[in-house]
Formats: structure tokens, sequence, C-alpha cells
């Protein structure tokens, strides 16, 4: 088992911090229970991919620098999400290519940036989560995590383990669900088409929940469940790792009103 | 050829809303998927020649100018005749000029994305030639009317229905009067139209998938054959290729046709590949009197030294768009010009221009399955990116967003800032979605809303709750 980092920084993530706190706190909740010490640098934000992938490349700078400086001083950066985390691993390298002081320090920093389920099982050694979860999931691959970051056997080895949790894969679990950052407002037509057939898919496999590692996706996913009417909850793959699947799911109302 | 991709937006929803289209597009997609997949597991070395072929490709591309010249000398030594073209109209001329020469009543043709580049159909048409596409599916295009939608399966848009109406519109005149419904039947029919027209052909136009500089050879694989037919058959064959396409050797073809195919069909090879090189010697028992190769730049030498050289690698074999969602959903006609797909994504700004073309590198999710499937590992996304950058330093995105981004970008650098204002809305869309836990509808968002409902936030930032204490 490799050593675990002592300190985390956690980037929780622009999507995260503004709809769904609760998949920060799993992340802190299952870090901590890898042995992680968790700080959440205050002078965060975003990754700046809404920029980068508009083509402003100097703004997009100019974000990464202050994440760069945020998380510079710890043992590993963290992030609920293989979008942002595969922005900080792969592309801030590239985005200060020539750089004689901003590349190798991006480069330090991806060397140490991670997704979350993928850190917990290949960082930390995590095997198993002792968490509780009645009914049947499915598993929807974030396009960055997949094909940026190689996560594909870690969070569906995690869900394993988890006591009454059955796992049924989607078709086609791999194709992208239509959400792309800005792609889904700037084509709509198109990204609609792409989370129909997507939730098509999900209900195909006859699961209660679809879980995903990325808060884009799952916005997606689950605005496009709830305009079908359909039944099926989707949350992030933490919180049921964590345990914390008791809450409303995304997009489901709040109880008590 | 009238590029349409300024109307990207327009065509998609066309695409989207065409049920013929729908299910062509379904059972075409899949298909290839799982051929693709099926035949890389059957050949252990299969990732090891992808690089392989990337190395070729590179290495050509970096001494471009020297294996062209070996090229022409190899294929001037062979006894036949190289014609440099830098712009569409100019290999037009060359072509007609060579059709005159031939006194060509009618032209056989072999699939060719150049062609298609040159608009020569049209072309030889205005000049009193006949051009016959013999490619099955470029045929069914050419009677259609229409365009090819995809780069190795042209009607791809076509269910077999609206073939066989097509067919039996168009050959009733040849007296063919059945409708035919069976694929078969429509293949057989086919073949026995354009048969005698290969005889009757004067010169016979053919694209190539490499020009081999070590011999002065030009390749081209099919799976019908016609390729073959329309070298070997006319008087007068033209060879029609733009630069990129040269290797240093025959070996260095053979390489990259290991992965071509595969990575095109799912096969292992295509059923004919065919070397032709030079006209007949004297010795040879028949061939061909003159052999003809027209040289096509039309902007690859430009690409050649921007950074857009490695999409220059692209060797046509469409895995881009058998595996792009967007493309799976709105077809080829969409992209609105040659080249569709991914590649056509990166292709056609930089052909046509990014002011007629932006919609392409934006109208992609950067799933990162083309450059996942792409055989000669052309990164797509990241060269989508590079025209978005473009676009945005030449001002050519729509005004609100570039302020969107602007606004964004600025407040993304003020944390606390940024904190107080997002808390705050966060804090009143919370209390508005509550009760349904979602917005069918909210001002500014109707790009997100027209296809599904927005999730309501939780209520309280991340920031705000970890910042007052709370951990769980």
């Amino acid at each position: 088992m490799p050593a675990t980092p002592r300190r985390v920084g956690l980037f929780v993530t622009c999507l995260v911090d503004l709809f769904r706190p609760t998949v920060g706190f799993a992340a802190v909740a299952l870090l901590e229970r890898a042995g992680c010490e968790v700080v959440v640098p205050r002078a965060q934000v975003c990754c700046g991919q809404p920029a980068y992938n508009s083509g402003d490349r100097a703004d997009t700078k100019a974000i990464a620098r202050n994440v760069i400086d945020a998380f510079e001083p710890f043992d590993a950066t963290v992030a609920p999400s293989g979008s942002c985390a595969g922005m900080i691993k792969r592309h801030y390298p590239a985005l200060f290519a020539g750089d004689p002081v901003w590349e190798p320090r991006a480069q330090r920093l991806a060397a140490r940036s991670f997704e979350l389920v993928s850190f917990l099982t290949d960082e930390c050694g995590v095997e198993s989560v002792d968490a509780r979860h009645e009914g049947t999931v499915t598993y929807h691959d974030s396009c960055s995590s997949l094909r940026e970051l190689g996560v594909r056997a870690q969070p569906r080895r995690l869900l394993q383990s988890v006591d009454g949790l059955e796992l049924n894969e989607l078709a086609a679990p791999d194709v992208c669900c239509g959400f792309g950052g800005t792609f889904c407002v700037k084509y709509p037509d198109i990204s609609g088409r792409m989370v129909a057939d997507k939730a098509k898919d999900i209900a195909a496999t006859g699961a209660d929940t679809v879980l995903a590692g990325d808060m884009g996706c799952l916005l997606n996913i689950a605005g496009r469940l709830s305009r079908e009417g359909s039944d099926v909850k989707a949350r992030h793959v933490a919180e049921v790792l964590a345990g914390m699947a008791d809450r409303p799911a995304i997009g489901a109302p709040a109880r008590g009103r | 050829m009238d590029a349409t991709s300024r109307s990207f937006v327009a065509n998609a929803r066309a695409g989207l809303q065409d049920a013929d289209l729908q299910t062509s597009l379904a059972r075409f997609q899949g298909g290839f998927q799982v051929k693709r997949v099926e035949a890389a597991k059957r050949l252990p070395e299969f990732e090891a020649l992808r690089d392989e072929a990337r190395a070729i490709k590179d290495h050509t591309l970096a001494h471009l100018d020297h294996y062209l010249e070996r090229y022409e000398e190899q294929v001037t030594a062979a006894g036949g005749t190289v014609h440099w073209c830098q712009t569409p109209e100019d290999a037009r001329q060359v072509i007609l000029s060579l059709c005159q020469e031939a006194d060509a009543r009618t032209v056989t043709k072999s699939k060719s994305m150049i062609a298609e580049e040159m608009e020569l159909n049209p072309f030889l048409e205005e000049h009193g030639i006949e051009p016959v596409e013999t490619d099955l599916g470029e045929y069914v295009v050419q009677l259609a009317e229409e365009r090819p939608s995809h780069i190795i399966a042209p009607a791809v848009h076509k269910t077999k229905d609206q073939v066989a109406d097509l067919f039996h519109e168009k050959h009733t005149p040849l007296g063919r009067t059945r409708r035919l419904d069976r694929v078969e039947e429509l293949v057989e029919e086919a073949r026995e139209v354009l048969r005698p027209r290969y005889l009757a052909a004067d010169v016979g136009i053919t694209g190539a998938n490499f020009l081999i500089a070590e011999t002065g050879s030009s390749t081209i694989v099919t799976n019908e054959g016609n390729g073959d037919l329309t070298q070997i058959l006319p008087r007068a064959p033209i060879v029609i290729a733009t630069l990129e396409k040269v290797v240093p050797t025959l070996e260095d073809a053979t390489t990259i046709m290991r992965v071509l195919a595969r990575s095109a069909t799912g096969q292992e090879f295509s059923t004919y590949t065919t070397v032709s090189t030079g006209p007949r010697r004297p010795d040879d028992a028949d061939g061909p009197e003159a052999y003809h190769v027209v040289l096509l730049d039309n902007g690859r030498s430009r690409m050649l030294g921007s950074e857009f050289r490695e999409v220059l690698r692209c060797i046509k074999c469409g895995a881009c768009m058998n595996h792009c969602p967007v493309y799976g959903t709105v077809g080829g006609h969409a992209y609105g010009w040659v080249y569709p797909g991914p590649v056509g994504a990166v292709l056609t700004p930089n052909l046509i221009g990014l002011e007629e073309a932006r919609h392409l590198p934006n109208a992609s999710s950067f799933c990162g399955r083309c450059e996942e499937v792409c055989p000669m590992r052309i990164p797509l996304p990241g060269l989508m990116r590079k025209l978005r950058e473009q676009e945005f330093e030449r001002r050519l995105s729509p005004a609100a967003v570039r302020s969107g981004i602007g606004v964004w970008a600025w407040l993304a650098r003020r944390p606390a800032l940024y904190r107080c204002l997002t808390g705050l809305g966060i804090r009143v869309l919370g209390m508005l979605g509550r009760r349904r836990g979602r917005f069918t509808r909210l001002p500014l968002a109707g790009g997100w809303t027209a296809a599904r409902d927005l999730p309501a936030p939780e209520g309280a930032t991340f920031h705000a709750l970890w910042r007052k204490g709370r951990r769980a």
C-alpha cells in the first residue's frame, strides 16, 4: 500500500460549492477515513475550464496561477471531479508550456493532483468502504475521468464493497451525456438529444439511482430525468461511498417543506 | 461547393428532426464501433502499430518537400506526369485539359474527397463531360443529387427504403421498372447499371490513400473493386491527391494500412488494395497510354507550417465520425462542407475559413472519443480548442459569450467577492427551488432548460458551510 499523503488540499469545484455541498462533505469524510488531513484553501474558485474551453487563454492562465498558488503547499490536491482534476493534471502543464517559472510549478502540481475516488484507491490503498445502500445503481463514466485520467475500475471496485448495493452497468457507460461545459447551453438541441439518449440507457438498466463522479454530468442527467418525470435518482458516487445518500437526491425536493 | 457550415445550428436541428436520418445513424454507429473494438482485440500489436503509423507520418510531414520531390522523380521515371496545383481551380483546369486531350465524353470516378473539395462533378458537367461515380455509396449520392455525409460511407444517411425508391425512380428510364427491396438486389442492379459505364469511360479518376515516394506509385483501397476498374479500364487514368498523402516506402504504406481498415470498418484489410505505377511499358501486354497525377495543395502547405500540422496525419478512415456522439445525432450534412465529424471540425475552418465554420470546433462536448480511436493519434479536441482560441483572439465569437466569460473570469480571480456574490445568489436560488427541487424555467438559462430541468442547489455554498464549522 502506498504511503498516504498527509495533508490534502480539497479542490471543492464550483459546481459542488454552489449546487451540492454534500459532495464536498462526503469527500472530506472519505479522505479523513483514509487517514488524510483535509484542508480547504480559501483562495480557490474554479479550475478555469469555462474560459479554457471558450478559447480565452489569458484568463485561463490567470485563474490557473491562483490555483497553483493556493494548492502548492499540500502533499496532494484532490477534487471530487474528473473534469477539474483533469484540467489541473493534464492541461495546466500544457497551458504553461515554455514558461520558465510557471511550467515547472504547473507540472509539480499536476503530478500531485487527483480525482477523488482514484486517489482513495490508488494513492491511499482504500479497498472497501464502510457504507450501506439498499438498491440498484448504475454508474456513468464522465469523459474526463475515463479518458483523461483512466478512472474506470476504481469507483466500481469501491461500490462493490457497499452493503446492499447492486450495480447494473449501462449499455454505453463511456458515451458522453452531452454536458460538455458551455457546450450544453451553446448547442442545446444536440446536448438535449445526447442526454435523452443517456436517460434511455439509464432507464433500461432498471436501476433506481444513477451515480457519477462529476457534478456537471450529474446536473445534466438529473435535470433530464426530472424533465421526463423519471423516478430514478441521481447522486455523486462519493455520497454513496461516504454513507451520505440519505439526503435528498440531486434535483429532488428538500425535506420538511 | 457552397458551404453551409455557417448555419450549422439550423442544419443540426434539421438532422435531429429527420426520422430517416436518425434511423440510419443509430444503426451505423453501433455497428462500426463494435467491429473496430473486435478488430483491435484480434491484433495484440494494434496500439504499437498506431504509434508506428503516427511516427511514419510525422517523419514524412517533417520532410515533406523531400518526399514529394522524390515521388515526382519516380513518377516521371516510370513515364507518368505530376501536375502541381495550388488551388482547386488549378486542379480543375488541369483535369479538364487532360479530359479534352483524351476526347472524353464519360469519366468514371472512384470515391475521392479531394474531388468534393474541387467540386469536380458539376465542373465536368458544365463542360459537357459526364462524371459517373462508381463507389456504391457515391453512386447513390450522385443519383440523389446530394453530397456525401461520411468520408468512407457517403450514403450512410440514407435508409434502404430511400435507396430502393431512388433506384426505382432513376433506373426506370433504363428499363428497370421493378422496385427492389432487398439489399442484395439493389447492389446487383447498381452493378449491372455501372458495368457498361466502366467500359464506355474514356478517363478514370481515382483518389489515393497513399502516394509512394520510393516507387512513384499510388495506392487505393476499396471494398468494391471499383477503384481497380476505374483505373484500369479507361485509356487515360488520372490520380488526384493532396500533398500529405505521400509516404516514403511501400512498407510504410502497408504499416498504416494495418490500422486503416481496422479503424474504419473493423476489417483486417480492405477487400481490394490497388497499387499503380506509370503507364504501359513497351513490353507490357496492356495498360494505360498515359499516367497523370494531379497533386493538390489547397491549404495543406499552409497547415504544415501551422499549429494544425498534426491533422495532416489523417488517413481519412472515418473512425472519429463513427464514434462522435455529436456526429451520431446530427449526421454529416449538418457540418456543411466536405469533411464532417471531428476531423471536419478541424479541417473545415482551416480550409474555408474560421468565419465560415466557427461553429464546428465549438459543437463538441470535448468527450475525447475521437482522439481515443484515431489510428493516427491526432489530438482532435486539442486542435478544436486551438481554433476556439483563434476565434476568441480574432473576436469572432458572439459578444454575449465573450463578455459573459470576461465577467465570470474577472470574478473567478477574486475569491472573496466571488464567494459573497455566489453565496447570495445560491441562497436565493436554493429558497426558490426548495419545494420542487428543480427549475423548469429560469431567466437567462433558456439554453439549459430547453432540454432539461435545472436541479435546485442545496441552498448554501460549501465554502459558507465549511467556514461556519459544518463538517458533514
